[in-house]
């Protein structure tokens, strides 16, 4: 008699268990607030012009890829003054992570390199961390002469070697660290 | 009421005192489980002296007797000795119930070398205190590595996770004192939260043939158990200290238990380690130093007629993840893979950062069981577990010492089961189980969640059975239900949302619209039958057989199920699938044993087919803003594994033994006829070993030879790097060169008084500091595994 009221306990406690039930919380969501949605190269001539390179991926790590856009003309000959911008347009408003880059600059640099330069034109770093390298926010773009299909690869590189060899004149090939944004921007010289 | 009795009885005793001594008592002695008879046990009488034996029905007679007390010893080579006392005061007639039970006399009595296997028909293996205890400053993972068959995966030198057969993570079953262990177990760098140093006994069950722990073990159960509780006024304990050269580690657990005659104990149990950065023979291993912090305690009462124990643990892990392993995107995997060293290398130190993991897994427990008459046992147990998972990535800016992954895992178990043992010939088991658990994904890391908020509801009811047809021929049968539901709320992207296909199949799901994201609430059920059947065929002394099929199912783990983002180490991204549906595991087995003084051998097979097993694999690519990547999805096809199980000893003379352990395991993709990724390559394992007993003294030296693994499935591809203009192609599938590694092992047992002894162990790991690279290493494309490690442990037992 017993054991048979031991077990009847025993089993009223399982099932009571197993048919408690959780608050409903809806959980709340995460806008991704580290990650890099959109690279904007914005360049400005001497006379004020300006053309800007955007590259935009408005789902982060999901399946759509990014967009490319150009706005403006790149003309020959011309230089322009070249400022990077890195932001997470996934936060509202849109959060500027060129900020902390620039803050931590000694552990980064924006690297340029030309995949194809049939306007032969160049990149040249204008700005310095607090050791005295390159970050590569700000640069002078000079355009070359007129061509297209040109195509320019912008990396940013978290802790890259900046004392390796060619590093600090914008040379990715030793720079090793770990890859936070990697856009390919295709444009013209006219 | 009682105290007039007593006086009743006190005053007829006194009364009768003055009367002769003519009375006669007539006892009978009883089986406590199963009312049998006990013949032939010896019945001391301690007033006179005199000695008397039961007969065939149990009976005894002692004639004579004076009034007053009785008092009777009761001893039979079967059974606990009992000591009884009796008033008497006229003829009497008593049923003694003893103990009479082989099997639960080892459960309380001191009985060494003893192997108390969980199952009677599975492949199973016992490891012990004293192989346990040369893995005191390592993992449990490691200390597994010594039975035939089991590998395991590893990420680094600490993330060690078991693997038996191939199988791992949610394919195997881990119990901590009977408690089935919730910790994330699905991620393949998520190393199980136990100490070793709080365990005395592991058992290993390949398959699915231990029922009564649960029906999704396709791959297997690995069942830890603390001490064996001792019926005897005793207090000792032990404290080890250990030292190592690589990582410049140290160790120090400590452990102290108390036990009485009349079942109360108590047992309290401490370690922490710490290692600095790991070397390879040639380079530091910047970032895998560790930090571990345990403690347990365990008290209660054992009796055999009823009991309760109560359980707590607590373990924190902090563990670095090798730094040149957190790579952007897959050019810089190019660059890791292409490089012969891995490519962030730093001065020794102790000091842990981003990547890391920090987990603290805290288990309570309450057991009761009591045993009734001509019945059996029926436990009860609750148990609760805590599992906090923090995972910090290299980050930026204000976010820089904030967790990228911050997890809490409840889970809530209340199980109880009745073993009917009172027949002599069969046994009958029944259980039944019901677990709620939930998982919390904290939203202030700032990163979206890996694995979302869910509820987790499980219910399970099992029976076993194991008849002793005679006594060559024993067989069992199980059957079990279980039922699991998970009910979970996540975010997807809407374009992942309409990438997947799901706005046709899951719109229904939809209980949120942000716009750019989703909020879905799958609901899912399983319905899970399990069967497991087997016999144990003892021929004679030496030779017995073993075999067993067993059925089980495992329905999809929340990774499986909602992955859904890129997953940093590996450069991929990672996606689940709601879709998918359990898989059905089909597995036969047979072993050999062959036991005589001077050869043991145990050869076992196996063919496990599954159904719908499900694995991640490369399907596409995806650009994002860090660049390209490849997409790897989960995805079901019919496998098979089979393999063989070498275990084999040989006793030169005295002092020199050889032992060989060898396994071989096959994967394969049925459908797409090509292997399964991750299937550990042949190994085997010879030592040689002296032993004196000056001292204790022994010696080994083991050589760990791995081959290489010739079959992998080619998941390589090519992928362009823009800042290099080449397309690459990106070998991640194949496999590093076969290794040989030389190990030696040698203590001695100095007594230090008549209950005290200190045991001085030294091993060396990698003795030829051989440099190499294992296949099951998920690290394996940064950098080469450890180097030589020499290490002295002592352990001061008291």
């Amino acid at each position: 008699m017993k054991t048979i009221k031991f077990l009847f306990i025993t089993v009223l406690s399982l099932s009571a268990l197993t048919s408690c039930s959780s608050d409903d919380d809806t959980p709340e969501a995460v806008n991704e607030e580290e990650i890099i949605t959109t690279v904007r190269l914005e360049l400005t001539s001497a006379s004020g012009d300006v053309v800007v390179l955007q590259s935009q991926d408005l789902d982060g790590d999901g399946p759509d890829a990014p967009d490319f856009s150009t706005e403006g003309t790149i003309l020959a000959d011309t230089e322009y003054t070249g400022n990077i911008q890195f932001l997470n347009e996934l936060e509202n408003p849109a959060e500027d992570i060129t900020e902390e880059v620039l803050e931590e600059g000694v552990d980064h640099q924006v690297f340029y390199t030309f995949t194809t330069n049939n306007a032969n034109s160049s990149v040249t770093y204008t700005d310095i961390d607090a050791d005295g390298n390159p970050i590569g926010l700000s640069t002078t773009f000079n355009s070359g002469t007129t061509s297209t299909g040109n195509i320019l690869v912008v990396t940013l590189r978290h802790e890259p070697t900046k004392s390796a060899d060619g590093v600090s004149t914008g040379d990715i090939t030793n720079a090793e660290g770990a890859t936070d944004a990697n856009v390919t921007f295709t444009y013209n010289v006219n | 009421m009682k105290s007039i009795i007593i006086g009743l009885v006190i005053a007829i005793s006194s009364f009768s005192y003055s009367q002769n001594c003519n009375y006669i008592f007539l006892g009978e002695l009883k089986d406590f489980h199963d009312g049998t008879p006990i013949e032939s046990a010896t019945i001391y009488q301690k007033e006179s002296g005199k000695y008397a034996f039961s007969d065939l029905d149990g009976k005894f007679k002692i004639e004579n007797l004076c009034a007053g007390t009785l008092t009777l010893t009761i001893s039979h080579a079967n059974c606990d000795t009992k000591t009884v006392s009796f008033e008497i005061n006229g003829d009497t007639f008593k049923t003694i119930l003893i103990e009479h039970h082989i099997e639960e006399l080892k459960e309380v009595s001191v009985i060494a070398h003893v192997d108390q296997k969980e199952t009677k028909t599975a492949q199973e293996t016992v490891l012990k205190e004293l192989t346990l205890k040369k893995y005191s400053a390592l993992s449990i993972g490691d200390a597994l590595k010594e039975v035939a068959g089991v590998s395991s995966i590893n990420t680094g030198s600490s993330i060690v996770k078991p693997m038996i057969n191939g199988m791992h993570s949610s394919r195997l079953i881990m119990l901590n004192n009977n408690v089935r262990l919730q910790d994330q177990d699905w991620g393949i760098e998520h190393a199980p939260n136990m100490d070793i140093n709080a365990v005395s006994q592991i058992s290993v069950i390949k398959g699915a043939g231990a029922l009564a722990y649960g029906g999704d073990a396709i791959g297997g159960v690995i069942v830890t158990n603390p001490e064996r509780v001792f019926l005897k006024d005793t207090l000792f304990g032990k404290t080890t200290l250990s030292g190592q050269s690589n990582g410049r580690g140290y160790s120090a657990n400590t452990k102290l238990s108390k036990y009485t005659k009349k079942g109360w104990f108590a047992s309290i149990q401490g370690s922490l380690k710490q290692n600095g950065d790991f070397e390879t023979p040639d380079y530091v291993l910047t970032n895998t130093g560790s930090n571990s912090k345990g403690f347990t305690f365990r008290g209660g009462k054992q009796n055999f007629e009823s009991g309760f124990e109560v359980f707590y643990s607590y373990l924190n892990n902090e563990i670095g993840i090798l730094k040149a392993s957190h790579i952007g995107n897959i050019g810089d995997l190019v660059s890791a893979i292409n490089s012969l060293e891995p490519l962030v290398i730093e001065d020794f130190s102790y000091d842990i950062d981003a990547p890391k993991q920090d987990v603290t897994h805290q288990l309570a427990k309450a057991m009761y069981y009591k045993r009734f008459n001509n019945f059996g046992k029926v436990n009860l147990q609750y148990d609760f577990q805590n599992n906090q998972r923090f995972e910090y990535d290299i980050r930026v800016g204000d976010d820089r010492d904030k967790a990228a992954l911050d997890l809490k895992l409840q889970t809530h178990t209340l199980s109880s089961d009745i073993v009917l043992d009172a027949f002599s010939d069969y046994k009958l088991k029944f259980g039944i189980m019901g677990r709620y658990q939930n998982n919390f994904a904290n939203p202030d890391t700032g990163v979206r969640r890996l694995i979302p908020d869910y509820d987790k509801y499980d219910f399970g009811v099992y029976a076993t059975t194991e008849h002793n047809l005679n006594s060559k021929m024993t067989l069992d049968f199980g059957l079990r239900y279980d039922f699991n539901r998970i009910d979970a709320k996540k975010f997807y992207f809407t374009s992942r949302w309409e990438e997947r296909g799901y706005d046709e199949d899951f719109s229904d799901l939809i209980i949120d619209d942000l716009g750019t994201q989703l909020l879905a609430n799958p609901v899912f059920d399983y319905h899970n039958f399990s069967v497991s059947t087997g016999f144990n065929y003892q021929l004679n002394e030496r030779h017995s057989f073993i075999g067993n099929y067993s059925l089980s199912s495992r329905p999809p783990n929340p990774s499986e199920l909602f992955s859904d983002g890129l997953h940093h180490s590996a450069a991929r991204i990672e996606l689940g699938d709601l879709r998918l549906t359990k898989e059905t595991s089909n597995r036969v087995s047979a072993s050999y044993i062959y036991n005589s003084k001077q050869f043991n051998l145990t050869a076992e097979a196996f063919y496990n087919h599954i159904n719908d097993y499900m694995f991640i694999e490369p399907t596409g690519i995806e650009q994002t803003i860090r660049g390209a990547f490849p997409v790897w999805e989960y995805l079901q096809t019919n496998a098979e594994l089979y393999g063989i199980d070498l275990s084999a000893n040989y006793n030169f003379n005295a002092h020199f033994n050889f032992s060989n352990k060898t396994s071989f395991t096959v994967g394969n993709d049925i459908e797409n006829d090509r292997p399964l990724i991750n299937i550990p390559a042949f190994n085997t394992r010879n030592s040689i070993t002296y032993t004196n007993d000056w001292k204790q003294f022994s010696a080994s030296l083991t050589s760990d030879w791995t081959f290489e693994q010739t079959k992998y499935p080619d998941n390589n591809f090519e992928t362009y790097i823009a800042s290099i203009d080449e397309t690459v192609l990106v070998d991640v599938s194949t496999p590093p060169s076969a290794y040989q590694l030389l190990n030696f092992y040698s203590e001695v047992t100095l007594k230090t008084s008549d209950k005290t002894n200190l045991n001085i162990a030294l091993s060396v790991n990698n003795l030829l500091d051989t440099n190499y690279r294992a296949y099951l290493n998920r690290l394996r494309y940064f950098a080469d595994d450890m180097g030589r490690n020499i290490m002295l442990q002592l352990q001061y037992n008291y």
